[in-house]
């Protein structure tokens, strides 16, 4: 599994470099977002803000106003939790071409209840006019930026950061979901840093007979992909949802109002944060702790089609690779 | 409608405006009225003899509500064409008080930005003339009302019309209640630290907020310390002195946000509204209020 650093840094560097209306804000985390190739490539692009996301947003949407796209820059809980209403006001209701980029969501954030951005998306969801991207690999995280530009409003993307796995070939596309994999007894939708997880699970599985429907959504709003449904539709036990975020409001609360929209009469199994707060601590020992790795994906399939499936975590797929304390620690917490 | 020069004069739309504002208060038995005592000298200066913005061929009438923006809706607009066409050149006016947004109606209407028949759609259903107006709101261009957002969102305005080498300023109106909020300050750090001198914030200084008097809700003693503390160029003056106002905005920039503490008083002309003190912010009318009300209007 080949993975890279700095992946968000180079790709929005390369992207804005004809770009000049593109600017970027940072609210003191330059370094821990990613931005240090970005603030010494275009230094007149670059604006610091200081602790203060309040007075960013704002501003943002301000400049959005004369036809800059400002690019917002901050750890994702910082972004929506302590200046929602300047989401609102300053940028989401005038519909500005206002980017805000999240970075290290719930989990992977070492940094504990204070940095963990556990309910992002649901909140987000509820700000009208606002699209919502998530990236899972180094592809998702390259691909977003074009994604963007189809895009007349703002948006919230959730990036990765730091060192990320480069799963995928083919760029994202706004409102589709990838598909990794097709099966017709279950279907799988995994977002983020828990799409990695899944594939692990679903190699296992599909060694044990599990004909798994895995799909990878990168479009948490709008959320219009009818090939999820019509998988959901024809899969024989229903739709597992996994996600790096709470279970209430996220990934999957957004497939529950789709299936219900659409009247699908099929069980949707939630995995994610149970509706608690995390602690300061690993990537995998918090996926682990809180139930969104691939063991958890193993077990609760286990669970719905009723049977022990005998799988190891010794057999899975070793994809897990992280730099070490040092190394990812310079990148800023 | 035309206006005369005297017409035009500051203290003349000052009143008229008070008029107007009483007028409606009283058809509709409350309103914001205080904020008209505090504040027209400050708009009528604003839009008589500080604000470069052109003027109107004629006055204009309020559109309907056209549904908040949004990707799809084309039909959406914002209140800024009541201030002019913009240009380089020209300033730009925001309101960050939305509860001052009759007496910018009015102010409006008595510098002829705003036919009179507009002024009637105040509060009306489906009309933009809202209590308490937004982006879509004669006069307005930005989304002001959540107390901070307006200075914050002017300073981007200011920091790209920089970029671009535009000479208009952008005129903030702030109420001195939302000084107690952190936001107000990040906003003029940011100010001092990008140097945004082409950014006059006027604060009017009435010493009223919702709950009453500020001294007793929360003090922000001493405010023009702060201001220059962080950075701007800070001057103290009598809200209801026009020429001053006039002299002090319109100097050449010197590299600093400027200030303006325009110390004002809430019942400037309307003495009647004192016994209603220290909760003045919206004033409510009884049937027998009336008759005062209605000798006050009379004597302005």
């Amino acid at each position: 599994m080949q993975r890279e650093i700095r992946v968000y840094d180079r790709s929005f560097v390369e992207w804005a470099m004809d770009k000049p209306e593109v600017i970027a804000l940072s609210a003191d985390l330059t370094g821990g977002c990613e931005l240090r190739q970005f603030q010494q490539t275009f230094p007149d692009r670059f604006y610091s803000m200081g602790i203060a996301e309040q007075n960013m947003h704002s501003f943002a949407g301000g400049m959005a106003s004369e036809g800059y796209i400002p690019f917002v820059h901050t750890f994702a809980v910082f972004i929506y939790r302590r200046s929602l209403d300047m989401i609102n006001m300053s940028i989401a209701h005038p519909n500005a071409k206002v980017r805000l980029i999240g970075s290290v969501p719930g989990v992977t954030s070492p940094a504990g209840a204070t940095h963990q951005a556990i309910d992002d998306i649901g909140v987000m969801r509820t700000v009208p006019n606002m699209t919502i991207l998530e990236c899972g690999d180094a592809v998702d995280v390259e691909s977003m930026f074009s994604v963007m530009e189809e895009v007349d409003g703002p948006v919230y993307a959730r990036i990765l950061r730091g060192e990320i796995p480069r799963l995928f070939k083919m760029p994202m596309k706004l409102g589709e979901s990838r598909i990794l994999g097709e099966g017709k007894d279950i279907v799988l939708l995994s977002s983020g840093v828990c799409t990695e997880e899944a594939m692990r699970a679903v190699a296992a599985l599909e060694k044990k007979g599990i004909s798994v429907q895995h799909m990878h959504v990168t479009c948490m709003k709008p959320f219009n992909d009818m090939k999820i449904m019509e998988a959901i539709t024809e899969s024989k036990y229903g739709v597992v949802t996994m996600e790096n975020h709470n279970v209430l409001g996220g990934l999957g609360s957004i497939v529950a109002d789709k299936m219900a929209e659409l009247g699908l009469g099929k069980k949707l199994y939630k995995i994610g944060i149970q509706d608690e707060y995390m602690h300061g601590g690993s990537k995998l020992y918090l996926m682990k702790r809180y139930g969104i790795d691939a063991m958890s994906v193993i077990g609760k399939i286990e669970q719905i089609v009723g049977e022990k499936l005998e799988i190891t975590e010794q057999m899975l797929d070793d994809f897990h690779f992280e730099l070490v304390d040092s190394e990812t620690r310079a990148l800023g917490v | 409608m035309s206006f005369s020069k005297e017409d035009m004069n500051p203290y003349k739309v000052a009143n008229r405006i008070r008029k107007r504002v009483l007028a409606l208060a009283i058809a509709n038995r409350g309103g914001n009225i205080s904020q008209a005592c505090s504040s027209s000298e400050i708009l009528a200066t604003l839009y008589t003899r500080i604000m470069n913005i052109t003027k109107l061929s004629e006055p204009l009438m309020p559109r309907k509500f056209a549904g908040a923006p949004s990707a799809t809706n084309k039909d959406s607009f914002t209140g800024d064409n009541f201030n002019g066409i913009r240009g380089p050149a020209y300033d730009r006016f925001y309101l960050s008080p939305s509860q001052y947004s009759v007496v910018l109606y009015a102010t409006l209407v008595e510098v002829g930005r705003m036919k009179p028949e507009g002024f009637e759609l105040f509060g009306k259903d489906g009309s933009v003339v809202e209590h308490i107006g937004e982006a879509h709101s004669p006069g307005m261009d930005i989304n002001g009302g959540s107390l901070g957002q307006a200075i914050s969102q002017a300073a981007g305005i200011s920091m790209a019309r920089k970029l671009k080498g535009e000479t208009g300023r952008q005129i903030v109106f702030l109420g001195d209640g939302e000084l107690q909020l952190g936001m107000t300050w990040e906003a003029i750090q940011a100010m001092c630290f990008y140097k945004l001198d082409n950014m006059i914030v006027i604060v009017d200084q009435n010493g009223q907020q919702c709950d009453g008097k500020i001294s007793d809700v929360m003090d922000t003693p001493p405010l023009e310390k702060r201001f220059e503390a962080f950075g701007a160029r800070v001057y103290v003056v009598d809200g209801h002195n026009c020429e001053v106002m006039e002299a002090v905005a319109n100097q050449k920039p010197d590299g600093r946000p400027m200030v303006i503490m325009a110390r004002t008083n809430p019942c400037q002309g309307m003495a009647v509204i004192q016994e209603k003190a220290p909760r003045i912010h919206f004033i409510g009318m009884t049937d027998s209020d009336i008759p005062k009300y209605e000798e006050c209007l009379a004597q302005l």
